[in-house]
């Protein structure tokens, strides 16, 4: 008998790329004194009430199973922050269900949506999680690239060209990870035009909306005709910066919504409960936090978009989210090997562009998730740099 | 904090405020880029504020706890007072803030009417202060004092955590 046991290994499974990221991952962590612009999440720390509303759950022993699709109490709130926020209507009983995080609602909503060989439309750069989600549901992942001299902005051309009978879905996560792009209601207009057309659906990652800086953020949702077109992808992570909570949730049609839930049922259950009643005091109390931390990031947004400019790396102006997005073209190297030189020589951690796509090569994602003081010293490195590079 | 009916210029000079309070070491051009300004906006700004003594200084936040060689203590007096017809508490909380042991001075609603804070060397330098310039004062009627033991956390500052502990894996997606 043959002792190698990954022959028990679906071929579908086996065949999936690990994340670009894991590499960086690795050579990071052997490395000392090193700042960090790689991490995909806030640098707060959850809110104290929010901690202290969990805390006072666990100690009243509220540590049973909730019902699969999440409290009641907590799916009213989102229902209620949802129509205040974004105008988008949804029935707490049957259109909202609580996740254990965005990325769990991607992942059934895509098993809930997808035949063997459907299509789905993947707009890059984006989360390296979309396309194996896609994949492991039994779909198969489309990519349409976006360019920087668009702002990497989704052209409705190339999106109408990558449009076949077996398209199913589009995987729209607006603001954008990693490029920080955002599409406004007039952007988006003629994207909502093609999913009408062609009778698609789309799920709409928005889980950065809470953090836009610029212009009033504008819903997929809440689109003429594309209420019962969108799953709402949401969730605590980034805006509550709660990310180890593993708390999201997904709104939507109410089928859709229901088949979603069937899976979640047989699968996780129910999301932590103990994560679901810090989540309620969340959205009870937390907007003057969130206010609070989205005013840092937008000030620290400005702060390195100057720095970036100064030393010669083009980059748009991103409109929310937590990154930057510039070019590292003109030093001639690829954005691996700038990120890894970088890494070595300077100990500033940066994310490759190309693990986001293949449009993401010549750019490197930075996260401005990090204190002023850390941003002003890595700032200083990558000009460093950048200049030896260049000369 | 809402700013409602503010104008862009003013919410930009309100965020200037904001980041000095925070560091008042913070050099123009880094505000400047912060709030999307020049760094000549910013100076003026800054210099209007100290003119308009909406700044009053620029001051450093200090835990005296582990400075070796260093002696102080600090107490919380709750003072009660006859107010004065026509001038009310202004002119006993004048009497009483003029003396520069006194770091601070607040009228309080409920019990007591002056909470004054207190720094010197000793308890017994504080005592003294206490018992012979501030319980002698006319208007005065009693006074509780409060010795501070230790301070956690101090105008925002949380004492002994240290800022820079993240806590976060070095690269995520």
């Amino acid at each position: 008998m043959s002792s190698d046991t990954s022959r028990f290994i679906a071929e579908h499974v086996d065949s999936l790329k690990p994340s670009g990221i894991r590499r960086f991952f690795d050579l990071a962590s052997t490395m000392e004194n090193v700042i960090s612009l790689g991490v995909g999440e806030p640098d707060f720390v959850t809110p104290w009430n929010v901690i202290e509303a969990s805390y006072h759950s666990l100690e009243q022993g509220y540590t049973a199973y909730t019902a699969n699709a999440g409290l009641l109490e907590l799916r009213e709130l989102i229902a209620e922050y949802l129509q205040s926020a974004y105008a988008v209507p949804y029935r707490a009983e049957d259109q909202v269900i609580v996740t254990v995080g965005a990325s769990q609602a991607i992942d059934i909503a895509l098993r809930t949506i997808l035949n063997s060989g459907d299509e789905v439309i993947i707009v890059e750069p984006c989360f390296v999680a979309y396309a194996s989600a896609v994949t492991l549901a039994g779909g198969v992942p489309v990519s349409v690239g976006t360019q920087a001299a668009n702002e990497f902005k989704l052209q409705p051309e190339e999106l109408a060209n990558s449009i076949t009978k077996k398209t199913k879905a589009i995987i729209l996560c607006n603001p954008n990870n990693p490029t920080g792009t955002m599409l406004s209601r007039e952007e988006l207009l003629p994207i909502a035009d093609l999913i009408q057309e062609h009778d698609l659906l789309v799920l709409s990652d928005e889980i950065y909306a809470e953090l836009s800086y610029d212009d009033g953020y504008v819903s997929f949702a809440s689109l003429p005709e594309m209420h019962e077109r969108t799953i709402l992808i949401s969730g605590f992570s980034k805006s509550f910066a709660m990310t180890g909570w593993r708390l999201g949730y997904a709104a939507g049609p109410a089928a859709l919504i229901q088949a979603m839930t069937k899976i979640h049922q047989y699968t996780i259950m129910c999301a932590p409960t103990m994560a679901q009643y810090g989540a309620v005091e969340a959205l009870r109390s937390g907007s003057a936090s969130v206010e609070q931390m989205k005013k840092s990031y937008r000030q620290r947004r400005n702060f390195v978009m100057t720095a970036f400019e100064k030393m010669g790396l083009k980059t748009n102006r991103p409109g929310g989210a937590f990154y930057i997005f510039p070019s590292i073209k003109e030093t001639g190297l690829s954005s691996e090997e700038f990120a890894e030189a970088l890494l070595i020589e300077e100990k500033v951690a940066v994310v490759p562009g190309s693990v986001f796509g293949e449009s993401g090569e010549g750019y490197i994602r930075c996260s401005y998730a990090t204190s002023m003081k850390q941003l002003t010293e890595a700032m200083k490195r990558i000009k460093r740099f950048v200049e030896s590079r260049l000369t | 904090m809402k700013e409602l009916g503010v104008t862009k210029v003013e919410k930009k000079e309100i965020e200037i405020l904001e980041l000095l309070e925070k560091n008042g070491r913070m050099d123009v051009h880094t505000i400047a880029r912060m709030v999307e300004l020049s760094p000549k906006e910013v100076e003026r700004a800054i210099q209007k504020f100290e003119d308009q003594q909406i700044i009053h200084g620029y001051s450093t936040l200090i835990d005296w706890t582990d400075v070796l060689g260093y002696e102080g203590v600090t107490a919380m007096i709750d003072v009660k007072v006859t107010p004065v017809r026509g001038k009310g508490f202004n002119d006993v909380a004048e009497r009483i803030y003029r003396f520069p042991e006194v770091k601070a001075v607040y009228l309080m609603s409920g019990a007591y009417d002056l909470s004054v804070s207190v720094e010197g060397k000793t308890m017994s330098q504080v005592a003294r202060f206490v018992s012979e310039k501030l319980s002698t004062l006319d208007t005065v009627i009693s006074t509780t004092t409060h010795f501070i033991l230790k301070k956690y956390k101090h105008d925002g500052i949380i004492f002994g955590e240290d800022d820079d502990n993240d806590r976060r894996m070095p690269v995520s997606p």
